[in-house]
């Protein structure tokens, strides 16, 4: 099939799935306030103002002020920015990491494929946010660490995707045509391998997105991300915690914010999902 | 099985040793002399090759002469109380999403298409997008703060765990409904079924004699697996709440540089997970008899 019609059919699709929309609608915005939050944010997320401590929503402070009475709009406006700037990297880091691990093993099998899935069972085998828990704990909490934490704990579903897509495509008959006129291995797996596994990758990495904003306010809020007074929406659930009793509108807005990113992104993945799987072309 | 095991020890042990700079030097805290350094060093062992280090840690534990670095009681006399902990809320957890989850999964797939589907599934999408301490914050707000019904954390009586285990718990009904939903359909659609139905037998007693047998192997399966998340995932729960468990006891020995509580902590999460899988295959296999002879 000539690519633009498959583009173009995918396009269709997700504009037929409500639920696909939304998500994309969400992403889009969310994406849009992290790029521009310097613009739109009414107030320096930073700046101060013990004076109007821990106050309620206001027509000054829509969403309130935190106990140092800085504004808590501008800090969840700033907080899109911290968690899809760092989700975006580990995210990317980790595509990387896996397309190169579940290519070799997928491509040449035997020996190699056993062992690096033996190690990936085994990362597996660490339950939810525990492995990047792990990282963490012998790195120490900070930005580029929870990246890394978040990449190596995101790889193996990427490595096991393109592994799979690497295992259906082996044996079809363009890449032993491609092997017969003397192809590197190189430059099969860059020009025919790799191209027909990005639809799976994407959805993948679009559902990966959601888990890794998830994980970063996880591991922020234990104290293990992102360090206060850096605007991140688990670091300031985390205050919130505290003065929950006082102010329970700290609360509910950088909750709201992250809980909103990280179903835009999951209702994008499954509508990407629907859109991109051949198997549901007739629907 | 074996070499995941093998490999979860080895990486929760290698945490000790991925520190950037001297472990040593790290555990001995700022303003240590180096007398100090050198005599934790020959303590724990790290002046050792590692695999020696791998086999002392390994036999320390199951000899009970692995200390917290912080209490310097037996680490496994640390862990266990809290494990327990974890295990209680785990159990109460899966107790209560397995009802709702269930429940919410049967309507749907009887009632398919009506308002009560779309309803279990709108919850369902909620429920994989919720982030767990969100969840547990709202639940603080509403019913600590607002309605003052229950208690907002600590360990106590039963209405300490309330809060907790519903939190823990809610992504899991949202799962358990789902593969209810999608196993009752699967089911409803089968020929016997419509026999059944054609004899003229009652539909509630078609639902709960033969289609909800029948669709319960899938089901118990993913709640098995999901008693397994509940263990490892309980983490974040245990932070909001102050809800005594491992996981939150790994959180706090980071803090502290307790690297061992760090390391046999981790370990001890992971494995029961790994456990808890093996157990749910074997149920599995023992259950279905298809799948006995592969």
């Amino acid at each position: 099939m000539p690519k633009k019609s498959s583009l173009s059919i995918t396009v269709k699709r997700i504009s037929k799935n409500k639920g696909a929309l939304v998500g994309m609608f969400i992403v889009i915005v969310i994406i849009i306030v992290a790029i521009t939050a310097p613009f739109i944010a009414p107030k320096d997320p930073y700046k101060q103002d013990l004076l109007s401590s821990l106050e309620g929503p206001s027509l000054n402070h829509p969403f309130g002020t935190d106990i140092f009475g800085r504004d808590v709009l501008s800090r969840v406006i700033y907080g899109a920015r911290t968690s899809v700037s760092i989700s975006f990297l580990a995210v990317v880091i980790a595509i990387l990491m896996g397309m190169i691990a579940g290519t070799l093993a997928g491509y040449f099998g035997g020996v190699l494929d056993e062992i690096l899935m033996r190690f990936l069972d085994i990362l597996m085998a660490f339950p939810d946010i525990l492995l990047a828990i792990a990282i963490v704990a012998a790195l120490g909490p900070g930005k580029s660490n929870l990246i890394i934490a978040i990449a190596v704990y995101s790889f193996p579903q990427f490595a096991r995707v393109m592994r799979a897509s690497v295992l259906t495509i082996k044996n079809s008959e363009y890449i032993e045509a491609a092997k017969a006129i003397g192809e590197s291995h190189i430059s099969i797996m860059i020009r025919y391998v790799v191209p027909n596994a990005l639809a799976p990758i994407i959805v993948q990495a679009t559902l990966r997105m959601a888990t890794a904003i998830l994980t970063i306010s996880g591991l922020s809020f234990l104290g293990l991300g992102v360090k206060p007074p850096e605007a991140e929406w688990g670091t300031d659930l985390a205050m919130a915690r505290v003065y929950l009793e006082i102010a329970p509108h700290l609360g509910i807005f950088p909750g709201l914010a992250l809980f909103l990113t990280v179903m835009g992104f999951n209702l994008f993945g499954d509508g990407l999902n629907d859109a991109l799987n051949p198997r549901l072309k007739d629907r | 099985m074996i070499p995941v095991i093998l490999g979860v020890s080895i990486i929760s042990f290698s945490i000790m040793h991925m520190i950037p700079g001297d472990p040593a030097r790290i555990i001995a805290g700022e303003g240590a002399t180096k007398q100090d350094i050198e005599a934790i060093r020959s303590k724990y062992g790290l002046d050792r090759p590692l695999i020696e280090q791998y086999f002392r840690f390994m036999k320390g534990i199951l000899t009970n002469d692995l200390r917290s670095i912080k209490t310097e009681r037996p680490i496994l006399k640390e862990i266990s109380p809290r494990f327990l902990n974890t295990v209680q809320l785990a159990v109460v957890s899966i107790f209560i999403s397995s009802i709702i989850g269930i429940s919410l999964g049967i309507a749907s797939a009887v009632r398919r298409n009506t308002w009560l589907d779309s309803f279990a599934m709108f919850f369902s999408l909620i429920g994989v997008s919720m982030p767990i301490f969100w969840l547990g914050i709202l639940l603080i707000i509403i019913f600590s703060v607002f309605l003052g019904w229950l208690p907002s954390g600590g360990k106590g009586g039963v209405e300490h765990i309330i809060l907790p285990a519903v939190t823990l718990g809610l992504a899991t009904s949202a799962i358990i409904a789902r593969m209810t939903r999608a196993s009752m359909l699967e089911v409803l659609n089968q020929d016997y079924v419509r026999t059944a139905k054609a004899f003229g037998l009652a539909k509630r007693k078609v639902v709960y004699k033969y289609v909800l047998r029948n669709a319960l192997i899938p089901i118990i399966t993913v709640i098995g697996l999901q008693f397994g998340y509940l263990l490892g995932g309980a983490v974040l729960t245990e932070s909001v709440f102050g809800w005594p468990g491992l996981g939150r006891y790994v959180v706090d020995s980071i803090f502290n540089r307790d690297y061992i509580a760090v390391q046999v902590g981790i370990m001890i999460i992971a494995m029961s997970f790994v456990l808890v899988n093996l157990l749910v295959d074997i149920f599995y296999a023992l259950i279905d008899p298809r799948l006995r002879r592969g």
